[in-house]
């Protein structure tokens, strides 16, 4: 199926949040996820079960002021 | 010394740690501004440049407290779930809450400040808002949970330093308790000395001193106005009068017309 991951579509056969950010290569990288504009803290990932569409934000640590 | 949530800090100046040249520079910048507390934000990371992973260890290795920021959040509930997500990454309940109302002079929605404030103090997060020196809206942040005020010099990144000193000093007179941080618009030392002489808490400087020809000189150059303000402040300075005022004694003056 297709998702939106950080404002790109990708095809992926993840099931779930965790499954889809391992998929992807994110490994043990410090991130924090929100599905659908909703954030999803780390522990509930695997609860967060994908479907057609789903928009994924995948963020780290950035300079800010 | 500083006390914001229940944390003593001895440095009063908060940097951000935006725009510099490299991460060595920024690196270099924290440790000679002396800074205690660094602002981050959060940003889409890709899973191949992981850009996000190093700068969050140069930032771990300064061994600052860090306080993320909510910037290029537009409405309430972007700026509610960013700081949910910065609680998770950066594993503190500081947050820097801004709402951007209007995109040229990044001045708050200070109504929708107001709204998230509410939201993130009762959900357990320490917020600093990113607001003008308008008092009602300080009241009303207040009244939300709010225990320190940000209000703005001047527009961030402009370098204006403090644009409305009536405003300012209005709102340092009625809120003589509340820790009320300058964050924005400061542009030289002078600006921020100005601001802890007049009594302000602290200062957060970004653009100042990342986008001067030499950040860390500046960093340490803002280091010492902000000391030389706040002593300033707890020496109590005079007060400014229109006449002159002979500084040496005029009695006992030789008399050699």
């Amino acid at each position: 199926m297709k998702i939106l991951v950080n404002g790109a579509w990708r095809d992926t056969s993840a099931v779930d949040l965790a499954a889809a950010l391992h998929e992807m290569g994110y490994g043990e990288a410090v991130v924090a996820t929100a599905l659908n504009g909703e954030f999803v803290p780390a522990g509930l990932r695997p609860a967060a079960r994908l479907a057609e569409g789903d928009r994924i934000e995948v963020l780290a640590p950035m300079q800010g002021g | 010394m500083l006390q914001v949530y229940g944390i003593e800090l001895r440095s009063r100046l908060f940097l951000g740690t935006s725009r510099y040249p490299s991460p060595a520079v920024l690196s270099e910048a924290v440790k000679a501004s002396r800074a205690q507390v660094v602002t981050v934000s959060l940003r889409r990371e890709s899973s191949g440049e992981r850009a996000g992973q190093g700068f969050w260890s140069i930032i771990r290795e300064l061994g600052v407290r860090v306080l993320p920021n909510t910037a290029g959040c537009h409405s309430v509930k972007e700026a509610v779930t960013t700081a949910q997500m910065a609680r998770e990454v950066f594993g503190t309940s500081w947050i820097k809450l801004e709402v951007i109302g209007e995109d040229d002079t990044l001045q708050p929605d200070v109504f929708g400040l107001v709204e998230a404030a509410r939201i993130l103090a009762a959900d357990g997060f320490e917020v600093f808002p990113y607001t003008t020196e308008d008092l009602v809206v300080a009241d009303k942040l207040l009244a939300a949970g709010c225990r320190v005020l940000m209000p703005w010099g001047a527009p961030i990144g402009s370098g204006r330093g403090l644009n409305n000193l009536f405003g300012l000093k209005a709102l340092r007179a009625h809120f003589p308790e509340v820790p009320l941080v300058i964050d924005a618009g400061i542009g030289v030392p002078s600006h921020a000395a100005q601001a802890m002489e007049l009594g302000f808490d602290a200062v957060l400087i970004n653009t100042a001193v990342a986008q001067a020809a030499d950040p860390v000189r500046m960093a340490a150059a803002f280091a010492q106005a902000v000391e030389a303000g706040c002593d300033a402040r707890l020496a109590g300075p005079m007060e400014p009068r229109d006449l002159a005022a002979p500084s040496t004694p005029v009695i006992g003056t030789a008399f050699l017309k």
